[in-house]
């Protein structure tokens, strides 16, 4: 599944936890339920996939372990994984991967880098300019992120967007 | 780009637009950046690289629905405020892609119901044109911001809502954290004691009052709505500060989009999170959010305020003069003039003038439905006689707002040759109603014909001056578009076997006696309830005491008199 960072394909080293297979060594990303068998493990970095029904507050113990976080989109329009990268981001401090995987369009590509996200999971066949073109339909925004440093206009709560 | 260093005053246009926000090049450019971005997407909807269940949320966000007949296109008003060159925008939208008519909606918005979606975007390029847009008018998300149709007006006023529901629409506009919420989201704003907003049936209802220090601060209502479960807002907080109205605004949603229901449509507005929770645990988790906020991140200072005020173009009111007594004069004269002013105007802060009601409610019309050749009416009126500027009220009816009481005669005459005239604001036959069977995917009943029934069956001015105030709404469905559960006499269309029937609620109310109307008893066809509404009017006109509302005369006697005329008439 190709991974996208600031609109351009980036190459994907890690790999994710099999079901009813150990852990091993290297780079892994777990699902929530195995946290503490990654946790335990002595070598390789560790992710975690964060259910969209968990709380954030859930990872906080774990957190200066973590290297990656995956927030998820059961389906595009349930849009609670956008509440949760920004918690990961403003409450917890969280400075590494937050990535996003699922159902996602490109249309709300714009807004998960707005909420802290920094590299999504998209399916294989997906047109790549359509993320591309994405990225770049809006120099504005109408509100403050609250996770990102964007430049104030002049006045009002309009932002001009950083363009990657 | 140049207006990254450009200031406020190479910003302003030479004359600000009176009572909303005048854009500038950025604004206009975001609004650029989104069509084009909509055509993306239709042409993505067109290559087959979005499926139509993606595409419909997307195009929704744009305001448009695929209906009955044909693809309907809702613009959004914010805070219900259009300048001239906007009104003769959506009569040119009227003429050259629907049918001549646009349809002011229960929301503030006025909706286009014939739109081909290949003539999406060039309607949306109109509206670009004169600073307006679709965008959030539908969709799981914050959509249109209303507010008080006598805003910046209204001599009861204690403050202006509109620059806030100005601020708020900009921060709700393509809200990256707020945009795939569990299900649409309403907010309402007043700064009048007197709720005109209906803020008690909003998912956020807000109402503004001077606070310490000269700032604003706000009441906060959470979790009311209609629908088909109604419920009346809680009030969550009654002294939010200015500052903190975007971060508490951000605690609310993120409450909601981290526990609100997805799993039921029906259960998936935030009312239902409320009720499920209790009050006093929905406050607590908001609060508990709102202290984990790094807060300096969200504060409105008082220089963004002003900022974004002085975008505002404001009246120049005219010295009072003699205008006053040359209104008495007029008055005097001409008694139907003067039937006409005590029940289509409002009282204005400004001595000498005066707001004035436009009913969109002639005898036997369609609730709300504007020709385009009325729409140039009232943009001419508004240039020539209320600083350029109208409003849209959430009964379905238009404000001038600003109106020298010596050339209220003029005007009036004016409407009155337009068709525009009728002296019924707040009677019986001004009904709110929404599309309905003839345009609505999900209606059960025509609400239109009976609305046009019940306005032509009262048609007499002197008999509705005789019955007095009287609000009856009515809704298609259980959707509750047309408010009825918050009429002193709501009418819900329902399915019965298979036929169009109509339930009837009484003792409604959305002000600040907000109460939900109670079901009185079995649906009826549309002609019996035509006779019945007629049959309760005569009740109240029997039972009234000094000087009672119909409100007033059925929360003082009850339904069982009521349900008795209904049913078992004599
Ligand atoms: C013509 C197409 C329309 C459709 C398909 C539609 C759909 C719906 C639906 C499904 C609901 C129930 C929402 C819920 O309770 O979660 C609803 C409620 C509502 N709609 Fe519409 N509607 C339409 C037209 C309108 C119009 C013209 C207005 C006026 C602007 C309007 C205003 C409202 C209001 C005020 C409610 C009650 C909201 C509440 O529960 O607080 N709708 N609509
Ligand atoms: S109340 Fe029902 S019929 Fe009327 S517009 Fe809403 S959804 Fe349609």
């Amino acid at each position: 599944m190709p991974l996208l960072e600031n609109g351009h394909p980036v190459e994907d080293t890690w790999r994710y936890a099999v079901e009813g297979e150990a852990l091993g060594a290297g780079d892994v990303i777990v699902p929530f339920d195995r946290l503490s068998e990654g946790l335990g493990r002595a070598e390789g970095r560790l992710g975690v996939i964060l259910p969209n029904s968990e709380s954030v507050s859930v990872l906080k113990e774990a957190l200066p372990k973590l290297a990656v976080i995956v927030v998820t989109f059961p389906i595009f329009r349930d849009g609670r994984a956008f509440s949760q990268a920004r918690a990961l981001r403003e409450h917890l401090h969280f400075t590494g991967e937050v990535r996003a995987s699922g159902h996602i369009l490109p249309d709300q590509y714009e807004f998960l880098i707005r909420c802290g996200v920094n590299t999504v999971e998209v399916s294989g066949n997906t047109d790549m300019a359509a993320w591309e073109r994405a990225l770049h339909h809006f120099t504005i925004a109408t509100q403050p992120s609250p996770v990102l440093d964007e430049k104030p206009t002049g006045f009002g709560l309009r932002r001009f967007l950083a363009t990657p | 780009m140049s207006t990254e260093t450009m200031t406020r005053a190479e910003a302003a246009p030479a004359v600000l637009p009176v009572g909303r926000y005048g854009y500038d090049q950025v604004d206009r450019t975001f609004l650029r950046e989104r069509i084009e971005q909509f055509r993306d997407q239709v042409n993505r909807r067109i290559a087959g690289d979005l499926t139509e269940e993606e595409f419909k949320p997307l195009r929704l966000m744009n305001g448009l629905y695929l209906q009955l007949h044909a693809y309907m296109l809702r613009v959004a008003v914010p805070y219900g405020t259009l300048g001239s060159k906007q009104v003769r925008a959506l009569a040119r939208i009227a003429r050259e892609f629907d049918k001549g008519y646009g349809h002011f909606t229960t929301r503030q918005n006025i909706q286009f119901n014939w739109i081909k979606l290949e003539d999406t975007v060039a309607a949306l390029e109109v509206l670009a044109e004169a600073d307006m847009h679709a965008i959030q008018t539908s969709g799981n998300c914050i959509r249109n911001i209303t507010s008080d149709e006598f805003a910046g007006a209204a001599k009861d006023e204690l403050l202006d809502p509109r620059v806030h529901a100005e601020i708020l629409r900009q921060w709700s506009t393509l809200h990256p954290e707020f945009t795939f919420l569990p299900r649409k989201f309403k907010f309402a704003i007043s700064g009048s004691p007197h709720d005109r907003v209906v803020a008690r049936f909003h998912d956020i209802g807000l109402i503004a009052r001077p606070g310490p220090h000269g700032r604003p601060v706000f009441e906060v209502f959470v979790g009311g709505g209609l629908g088909r479960t109604p419920l009346v807002g809680v009030s969550l907080r009654d002294d939010l500060p200015e500052e903190d109205l975007l971060a508490y605004m951000e605690a609310i949603l993120r409450v909601y989009n981290a526990h609100g229901r997805r799993d039921n449509i029906y259960k998936a507005r935030i009312k239902i999170l409320v009720q499920a929770l209790g009050t006093d645990e929905f406050r607590r988790q908001v609060e508990e959010e709102f202290a984990a906020m790094d807060r300096a991140r969200y504060r409105i200072e008082p220089a963004l305020v002003e900022a974004i005020k002085a975008r505002f173009g404001a009246p120049d009111f005219a010295p009072e003069g003699n205008a006053a007594a040359v209104l008495a004069e007029d008055r005097r004269r001409d008694v139907r003039f003067d039937a006409w002013v005590r029940t289509n105007t409002h009282e204005h802060k400004a001595p000498g003038y005066i707001s004035l009601v436009v009913s969109l409610k002639p005898a036997g019309g369609i609730p709300g439905d504007a020709t385009a050749e009325q729409l140039d009416l009232l943009a001419d009126l508004a240039d020539e006689f209320s600083f350029g500027e109208l409003r849209v009220t959430h009964l379905q009816n238009v404000v001038l707002g600003h109106v020298r009481q010596d050339q209220l005669h003029t005007v009036w005459q004016r409407l009155s040759q337009a068709g525009l005239g009728t002296a019924n604001v707040n009677f019986i036959t001004d009904i709110v109603a929404c599309p309905g069977l003839d345009y609505c995917a999900l209606a059960n009943a025509r609400s239109i014909p009976i609305a046009q029934k019940l306005s032509s069956r009262f048609a007499d001015l002197e008999l509705q001056r005789e019955i007095g105030d009287l609000r009856i709404n009515i809704s298609g469905c259980i959707n509750a578009c047309g408010h009825h559960h918050a009429a002193h006499l709501g009418i819900l269309g329902v399915d019965k076997r298979g036929q169009e029937a109509f339930q009837i609620t009484l003792g409604g109310s959305g002000e600040e006696d907000a109460s939900i109307g109670q079901i009185l008893g079995p649906a009826m066809a549309e002609d019996e309830t035509v006779d019945a509404v007629a049959r309760l009017i005569d009740l109240y006109l029997v039972r009234r005491e000094n000087g009672e509302r119909f409100l007033d005369t059925y929360r003082r006697v009850g339904t069982a008199a009521f349900k008795d005329v209904v049913y078992a008439p004599a």
